[in-house]
């Protein structure tokens, strides 16, 4: 054991010092990061305060796996890109956003690449390329089936050299300041302790991911509670098409532990427990021999979309084809034909987390898997340059939407989404501030004060009261019981209901531990709190969509109905219930069409 | 049915409030528990003041680093049953300051990170992002290996030399350095080296090993550090007897 650290010393919650910056990003994973990378090429002159949850290479962008798509070979071409991913939104997407996205992509990969990112190589010494799902042509780079980590990893170490980022880690911000109708800056409690700190700025990116944590079976990390959200939605943002919530088709059961897409990208097959590849019973094409060279066929079978394979999944569970464990129901994932050599060059990962956490080896076994929630297509609203309706406040990566992602998410897109927008949002905020006058006075000093009464008033409960698991394990059986895969008006209104207990419940915690140094249990009570209200405005964007859309399944109302809703839904916060609203889906030039798969499937939409 | 336990014994230290002691949990046995679970239960269910850092659960964000049973280990990869019947002491991190139960302080190990100048450095004027720089496969598995390392700080924990030569800048960032080093499309390994033989620690390594015993990643930071030392004392020798033929 190493030397204790003695107290700082500070017994209540007190205000340290204001911090100035040009810049203020809230979450230091790949966005975060990319974002003020951009921010010092826009102009080196601007002083960037990062602040994050944890140390940047902890951010959950380290777990991403599979790979990041952009358009690089020569049988590829950008019409490709957008075609697949607005037809795999469901057309939910918008066009304008979808354009910049593809058009701006390999840019950014290879930047990436010059950022020391070691992607999987040809023989040639150019990038490799493998297919992922939804996709009429391969075109993921990764970096074996470690992609998100070493991404993250490149983009921290290579943000080390600029001294222009003021790193601050280990700071939760727990609201947003605003002034003169602008955004200028943020509360952060320091973990180490306990002091809350003042950051002020012109500009702030809330980069804070997602939140898959309000679902109780997720690939996502504990950090994963959607704080960032919380906080724009509490200054008056919307939340933008937050019923769409992303289940990846193959997840370790039990842990939740994602396997990755890549290993049907290099051929993998699904089973059930007639050994039938089930997916062709689903409107996904025919399969082809797994011996076949043309094996395994682009945006067919096994490479079809996530909603369309969780779906798949969902009816075959209800037809008893599926296999039983411990921890639910699950069908076979196998990768054996592949051989080992493969398996341990192009997934190596696979093969350790399946060893490490289902005890079985894939050169020799099938992968027990079943649907697990991954990935949260809505997010904070924000325009084509991260910009929110809030001046001054900007998001990227899983926690906005701009929307490329529309209904339902492609893999490998969202790392991809991370470098693009961080990339934009930083440089529009750089190019937006200008040393304007930050505002002082009653207005900021009433936000402060509120909000150190409302964390020494969570600090100084009695004990006693409500415990924070409980009520998490409340939400995330809430949430999975009426905002599951397939959902319904009854589902969606008993979820609605309690959620609003649990917003009741929530303020009746107390907390067993009254140390300000590194207190996690306050910071989960104040997390959960983010929960709850992300939770509500999901549920009720989810009931209000009455119709069937990508991952938005209504068993009540199964047709996707474009007269109506063609649109994204836009969720505010009032004192009641969330208040949801409609804002039309930005149609260039691919008009809305039958989602078709297999190898029937359009190209082009032509 | 009664449910099995099995019993935590946890390093507690509040710096507000004496300390430090080990406090006793029992907890559920599960067959495919981790000790992070079990940590997890302690504080959802029985006592929601014990403090430790954990996100990913699957060995890769780095964070759950801690002494089980005197050994460094990712606690969401230590499995209960390796531990039976139990107690399973949990301590924080060897060599590192402790700031609270099982939280350590990593602001140096952050700092040692820092200082090897872990990134591309590029002779180039401007970046030109038209094209991606070739590296063949062959190139890759040059320094893949170094390239794995996930900042789970084990290697520190298992490190003699850290123990006593606190400024040495370790495995982890040992291993960084060569990473880049070795890596075709970087021009800064003199600059590095530099760095690296003025700190004074890497003379004392003496190749015991321990850091890549304890490496959940196969790192390898001990063989790292060894490929440096050698080039690192050729390099010296060259630029002391042939100064004209510095190394590119």
């Amino acid at each position: 054991m190493g030397r204790l650290h003695p107290l700082p010393g500070v017994p209540k919650i007190t205000f340290v010092n204001e911090i100035r910056h040009d810049i203020l990003i809230i979450g230091a994973g790949g966005a975060g990061l990319r974002a003020a990378m951009a921010v010092v090429e826009a102009n080196p002159d601007l002083s960037i305060g990062l602040v994050s949850k944890v140390y940047p290479m902890r951010s959950h962008t380290v777990a991403a796996e599979g790979g990041m798509a952009a358009v690089i070979k020569g049988n590829d071409a950008r019409e490709h890109h957008i075609y697949d991913t607005i037809s795999g939104s469901d057309w939910l997407a918008d066009q304008d956003a979808v354009e910049m996205f593809v058009d701006e992509a390999p840019r950014e990969l290879i930047q990436l690449e010059h950022w020391g990112c070691p992607w999987s190589r040809e023989d040639s010494g150019h990038v490799a390329v493998r297919p992922f799902g939804g996709m009429q042509i391969e075109r993921t780079w990764y970096a074996a089936d470690k992609t998100g980590f070493h991404v993250l990893h490149a983009l921290f170490q290579t943000s080390l050299q600029f001294s222009q980022i003021t790193r601050y880690d280990e700071y939760f911000a727990t609201s947003l300041i605003t002034a003169d109708g602008r955004c200028q800056g943020c509360v952060a409690l320091e973990l180490r302790t306990g002091k809350l700190h003042v950051l002020r700025a012109n500009a702030v990116i809330i980069c804070t991911g997602g939140f898959g944590r309000i679902f109780p079976f997720t690939t996502n990390g504990s950090i994963k509670t959607g704080d960032g959200l919380a906080l724009a939605y509490r200054a008056g943002v919307a939340l933008k098409d937050m019923e769409f919530v992303q289940y990846h088709p193959t997840g370790l059961p039990g842990t939740g532990i994602l396997i990755t897409e890549a290993s049907r990208g290099e051929g993998g097959i699904l089973l059930n427990t007639e050994n039938r590849r089930y997916l062709q019973d689903y409107d996904l094409g025919e399969p082809l021999d797994i011996h076949d060279p043309r094996h395994p066929e682009n945006r067919t079978m096994e490479l079809g979309p996530r909603d369309r394979l969780s779906q798949a999944f969902m009816h075959e569970q209800a037809a008893g084809r599926t296999f039983q464990g411990d921890y639910g129901d699950y069908v076979h994932l196998d990768v054996r034909h592949l051989g080992e050599r493969l398996i341990d060059t192009r997934i190596p990962f696979v093969r350790e987390l399946a060893s490490n956490y289902a005890g079985i080896d894939p050169v020799v076994e099938p992968i027990p898997v079943r649907p697990v929630v991954h990935y949260m297509m809505g997010g904070i609203d924000t325009d084509v340059h991260g910009l929110t309706t809030l001046p001054g406040l900007y998001a990227a990566g899983e926690c906005a939407c701009v929307s490329i992602n529309g209904a339902n998410r492609l893999g490998s897109n969202s790392l991809t989404e991370l470098v693009v927008f961080g990339a934009r949002a930083g440089r529009h905020a750089a190019a937006a501030v200008n040393g304007q006058q930050l505002a002082d006075g009653p207005e900021v000093d009433r936000q402060l004060s509120a909000e150190r009464d409302r964390i020494e008033e969570l600090r100084a409960r009695p004990s006693g009261g409500e415990r924070i698991a409980v009520i998490r394990d409340d939400l995330t059986t809430a949430m999975e019981a009426g905002a599951g895969i397939f959902r319904d008006e009854a589902s969606l209104s008993a979820c609605c209901g309690t959620l609003r207990e649990l917003e009741d419940r929530v303020t009746r915690i107390s907390l067993d531990d009254s140390s300000p140094v590194y207190n996690t249990e306050l910071i989960s009570a104040l997390e959960l709190d983010c929960m709850v209200d992300i939770s509500q405005a999901l549920a009720h964007a989810a009931l209000d969509r009455t119709e069937s859309r990508g991952s938005h399944q209504r068993t009540d109302y199964a047709a996707r109905d474009d007269a109506n809703y063609l649109k994204h839904s836009m969720a505010y916060r009032t004192d009641g219930d969330p208040r949801i609203e409609y804002k039309d889906v930005v149609i260039t030039r691919w008009p809305p069409a039958e989602r078709v798969y297999g190898s029937s499937g359009e190209k082009d939409g032509k | 049915m009664s449910e099995t336990t099995i019993k935590l014994e946890v390093f507690r230290y509040r710096p507000d409030n004496g300390g430090p002691t080990f406090q006793s949990y029992d907890v559920p046995y599960h067959d495919d528990w981790v000790v992070l679970d079990a940590l997890n239960y302690v504080k959802n269910y029985i006592d929601g003041s014990l403090s430790f850092r954990w996100s990913c659960r699957m060995g890769v964000c780095g964070s759950c680093g801690m002494q089980v049973n005197g050994e460094p280990s990712l606690t969401c990869a230590a499995f209960l049953r390796d531990h039976l019947p139990g107690p399973v002491r949990v301590e924080p991190l060897t060599n590192f300051p402790v700031e609270r139960d099982l939280v350590v302080d990593m602001n140096g190990f952050m700092e040692k990170l820092d200082h090897v100048k872990p990134y591309l450095v590029r002779e180039d004027e401007a970046d030109d992002l038209s094209a991606e720089y070739l590296q063949t496969p062959v190139q890759l598995d040059r320094y893949k290996q170094f390239s794995m390392c996930i900042n789970c700080m084990l290697c520190y924990a298992a490190c003699p030399v850290i123990g006593r030569v606190d400024d040495f800048i370790g495995p982890a960032a040992l291993a960084l350095a060569q990473r880049y080093n070795l890596d075709s499309r970087d021009q800064g390994k003199q600059m590095r080296q530099d760095v690296i033989f003025q700190n004074e620690g890497i003379w004392e390594c003496t190749f015991v090993g321990e850091c890549s015993e304890v490496c959940p990643k196969h790192v390898d930071p001990a063989g790292a550090i060894q490929q440096a030392k050698l080039e690192g004392a050729v390099d010296y020798y060259k630029r002391l007897l042939m100064p004209w033929a510095r190394r590119s």
